[in-house]
């Protein structure tokens, strides 16, 4: 691409720039292409890395009435809704909330309609076939086919492209600050949609959240959301929504990249193990539920916990018990030797082993249902799959705090116009996607939320700015 | 590093543990153990279903997968650890690498396995030997008039080559390359320690087989609603996957046109050559025609190849096993449109070159591919089937 291009696109008069082509920036700008609009969407990310944190979805959750050929049986709004209030302890925007779960219900065949494939209900898979749609191939998959629908109706794509400011004076933004190829352009367009993602790559800013901690977390998100574009809005003036250190974050295995290693470096074991703290503590109870429903707590126990480490222990019995990681787990034949390969203290690991052995039920454990094979005894049970470490060799995993994304972002109404301080919705700026999911998800996680916020703001913030065109 | 060690039990007294290159295998383990945490692509093929059938990786398995694989662009396009990600995974590259190192690890007998690696020179050295024992063998046979002389009526081909000849040739030929498929077959299905899984694995394989069902690029749709798979970007099409049928059918049709001739020959007493609306020429005309689109179609589609995906020293091979059957194909029907004229005794040494050029080379040629897929889809199918009866054990 030369120089030349660039120029063409900085004396372009477009209609909509949209920053960030993740799920949420691509259906704004399908959304808005299918009302005539001249569109340009940037991502800073080369091409192949492009699209955020959609790279690293499987799937999204949707209401519906019945079996789908993708969902199987239903999933009501309210189950949805209750589910949601569930996991966020009831800090949402519960307007916002139901405009994203309703919206939900047609985001599916949205999709199919516009070149996404879906799998077919997957009846096996942690119960998530009822209540999420997965994307044949994943998100990356998923988004190809997006950014090709949008690339036919006359969508214009731009990559390595950095948005590095916006002009936003008395909440009308004027034009937007593009860094490529080292030289910065200036681009002017009608309407601004940011959906940029949330500033997880930004460990200082992470520090401001979580202090020291955060220098210990992983970032399982994509590297280029450094939140530059949510900076710059909230330094002119736009009011921010969601606690600092409020994120998606899993445990994850310690010796996963720095950054983007996405769903393969989580760590199934927990449910079957004995997790212990670098005091060889154990600190809450592994079996409290299915793995699907307790994943996403443990990103933020392990954060909690000296030095943000944590290692599960399992014996040879539970080893084939979860899908198998990325890294082979740390092996011995006793417990004493394990303990010295993950530095922790042999003797105090074989202690603790040995409390949590005896308090440990006779009866072997059914993985299937929630078995009530409970410790008794502990100041912490393990009230479910609680099964004595006997036969060797014995494993281990180290555990890290991996960040997805965070919460913290722009507030928005329900047309995705961006809220300036005082509560009026800017002139003409939108947001979609992870910059402004804090509104829906003010902590907690559930499984494929995070895409239909980004799917079901990105077509409204696509319609609104159309429609702001007199489209 | 795999936590279990399977060795292959062979009762043949080969040494089959260590038969593939360990850099082209070990890459093959290091994605496996990547993809196998992810399984975002398990609807793709069923190169993932396999894998997840597994939790520790080592040779035998490489072997298998290797051979199930298509080495579209499917799951690389899909990829979230797709280079430049660290991780760098590339499944249908390392596959491919693997694959193409397979061909020559299960190649019998052992001392020729070389000819896998120096293959587009092997080919043509192959049709040129085939060439020029024709030509000679002719030339000893006859005089030099009788071939510029036009022949008509009945066995006309055989004024230049005596049938005898002309059909002993290819039936030694046959013979040979049938032992070495079968020692082939048995070499691979020994080292990847493939269980069989009865006629309905064998059924499921044929049908696979006929349909080019894997490269549909979706295990859930049915046969012919796949929306194919990427070739040159990440756009999917069937493109590849029916050029590729054209050819096997068209290959099918010409072998049975030599087979019914065969019969005309044999049973009947036909002399050929045969009429235009006979069996024989009509198997063969269509079958050609088919043949020469289909290979024309899939090396262009194999030139379209996305250059991340496809592995570059297996190329040289696949073009030569395409032109190859191009030629004999095209050389056919030649043969066909001149058959009453003067040219006929050369166009009948060119064709017969080709064929018997090809059929020497067929073992050690890219045709083996078909050999060893054909040996997965059935350990494929098998292994479905008895995950699918554990399934159902379980959950009674």
């Amino acid at each position: 691409m030369s120089n030349h291009l660039m120029s063409f696109l900085a004396e372009t008069n477009w209609d909509i720039i949209i920053v960030g082509c993740g799920n949420a920036g691509v259906c704004a700008a399908i959304t808005a292409a299918e009302y005539d609009c001249k569109i340009l969407i940037m991502d800073s990310a080369p091409r192949e890395m492009r699209g955020g944190n959609t790279r690293h979805t499987r799937n999204l959750r949707a209401v519906h009435d019945s079996p789908t050929d993708v969902m199987t049986d239903h999933y009501s709004f309210e189950e949805y809704l209750d589910d949601l209030m569930r996991v966020t302890k009831g800090i949402t925007n519960e307007h916002l909330a139901e405009v994203a779960l309703r919206g939900s219900e047609l985001l599916p065949a949205w999709l199919s309609e516009r070149g996404v494939r879906f799998q077919p209900a997957l009846t096996g898979t942690l119960d998530l076939g009822r209540t999420n749609a997965f994307f044949l191939g994943g998100g990356r998959s998923m988004l190809n086919s997006l950014c090709r629908h949008a690339e036919s109706i006359g969508v214009t794509f731009i990559y390595d492209a950095e948005a590095t400011n916006i002009a936003l004076v008395d909440g009308f933004c004027e034009d937007i600050e593009v860094k490529w190829q080292g030289t910065n352009y200036r681009l002017s367009c009608k309407q601004l949609i940011t959906a940029s993602g949330g500033f997880e790559a930004d460990l200082d800013w992470l520090s401001e959240g979580w202090g020291a901690a955060a220098k210990n977390f992983l970032v399982r998100g994509t590297p280029y959301n450094k939140g530059v574009v949510l900076r710059t809005l909230l330094d002119c003036g736009v009011q921010s929504v969601g606690a600092l250190d409020q994120c998606h974050a899993v445990a994850i295995d310690a010796r996963a990249p720095e950054y983007d290693g996405g769903i393969s470096s989580r760590v199934d074991a927990v449910p079957f193990a004995v997790v212990l703290n670098k005091n060889a503590e154990r600190f809450y109870d592994e079996g409290e539920d299915f793995w699907p429903k307790r994943y996403a707590i443990w990103g933020r126990l392990v954060a909690s916990q000296p030095d943000q480490i944590a290692y599960a222990i399992i014996d040879a019995d539970c080893l084939d018990r979860f899908m198998p990681s990325v890294f082979t787990p740390i092996i011995d034949n006793t417990i004493e030797g394990l303990a010295g390969q993950l530095g922790l203290n042999p003797t105090i690991v074989r202690q603790t082993i040995d409390v949590f052995n005896a308090a440990c039920p006779k009866k072997p454990i059914d993985q299937t249902i929630l078995d009530g094979n409970t410790t008794t005894g502990l100041g912490i049970e393990k009230t479910n799959w609680a099964s004595p470490l006997v036969k060797p060799p014995f494993y281990g995993y180290p555990l890290r705090p991996g960040i997805t994304f965070t919460y913290m972002g722009v507030a928005v109404n329900d047309r995705a116009q961006v809220l300036m301080q005082d509560g009026m919705p800017a002139a003409n700026l939108f947001a979609a996607g992870e910059i402004m999911a804090g509104n829906v998800l003010g902590q907690g996680y559930l499984a494929g939320v995070g895409m239909t916020i980004g799917g079901v703001f990105g077509c409204i913030a696509g319609a609104e700015a159309a429609r702001a065109l007199n489209r | 590093m795999p936590l279990t060690d399977k060795t292959a039990t062979t009762t043949t007294g080969f040494n089959l543990k260590s038969l593939l290159d360990p850099e082209a295998a070990d890459e093959v383990i290091r994605i496996m153990q990547i993809c196998n945490a992810c399984r975002f692509c398990e609807g793709f093929c069923a190169v993932f279903p396999a894998m997840e059938r597994r939790r520790d990786f080592d040779e035998h398995d490489v072997g298998y997968l290797a051979n199930l694989c298509h080495s579209c662009g499917a799951c690389y396009h899909s990829c979230q650890y797709a280079p430049p990600h660290e991780f760098g995974v590339n499944v249908p590259q390392a596959l491919s690498a693997a694959r193409i190192d397979s061909y020559a690890a299960y190649a019998w007998p052992t001392f020729l396995a070389d000819l896998f690696r120096r293959n587009g020179t092997v080919v043509t050295l192959g049709i040129s030997a085939g060439f020029a024992v024709t030509v000679g063998l002719m030339l000893a046979m006859i005089s030099p008039q009788l071939f510029w002389n036009v022949h008509l009526g009945e066995g006309a081909f055989y004024q230049i080559m005596p049938h005898t000849v002309m059909a002993g040739i290819p039936m030694a030929i046959s013979a040979l390359v049938m032992v070495i498929f079968v020692m082939g077959w048995h070499r691979y299905w020994t080292h990847t320690g493939a269980v069989w899984g009865g006629m309905s694995a064998l059924l499921d394989a044929v049908k696979a087989s006929l349909t080019l069902r894997h490269l549909g690029g979706d295990t859930a749709s049915s046969e012919f609603s796949g929306p194919g798979c990427p070739t040159a970007d990440d756009r999917a099409s069937n493109a590849r996957r029916i050029y590729h049928q054209l050819t096997m059918y068209g290959f099918l049709l010409c072998f049975s046109a030599t087979s019914a001739g065969t019969i005309y020959h044999y049973g009947f007493g036909f002399q050929a050559p045969y009429g235009y609306f006979d069996l024989p020429v009509l198997l063969g005309t269509v079958g050609g025609i088919v043949l020469c689109i289909g290979t024309g179609g899939l090396f262009a589609e194999k030139r379209r190849l996305n250059t991340a995906v496809r592995h570059e020293s297996g190329l040289g091979m696949d073009y030569a096993f395409i032109i190859s059957l191009f030629l004999v194909s095209f050389s056919g029907l030649l043969l066909l449109a001149l058959r009453e004229t003067s040219f006929m005794g050369l166009t009948l040494a060119v064709h017969l070159g080709l064929v018997y050029g090809f059929f020497l080379i067929l073992p050690y040629s890219k045709f083996v591919h078909g050999l060893y897929r054909f040996a997965a889809l059935i350990a494929n199918a098998g292994e479905a089937h008895h995950e699918k009866a554990n399934q159902l054990r379980e959950s009674q």
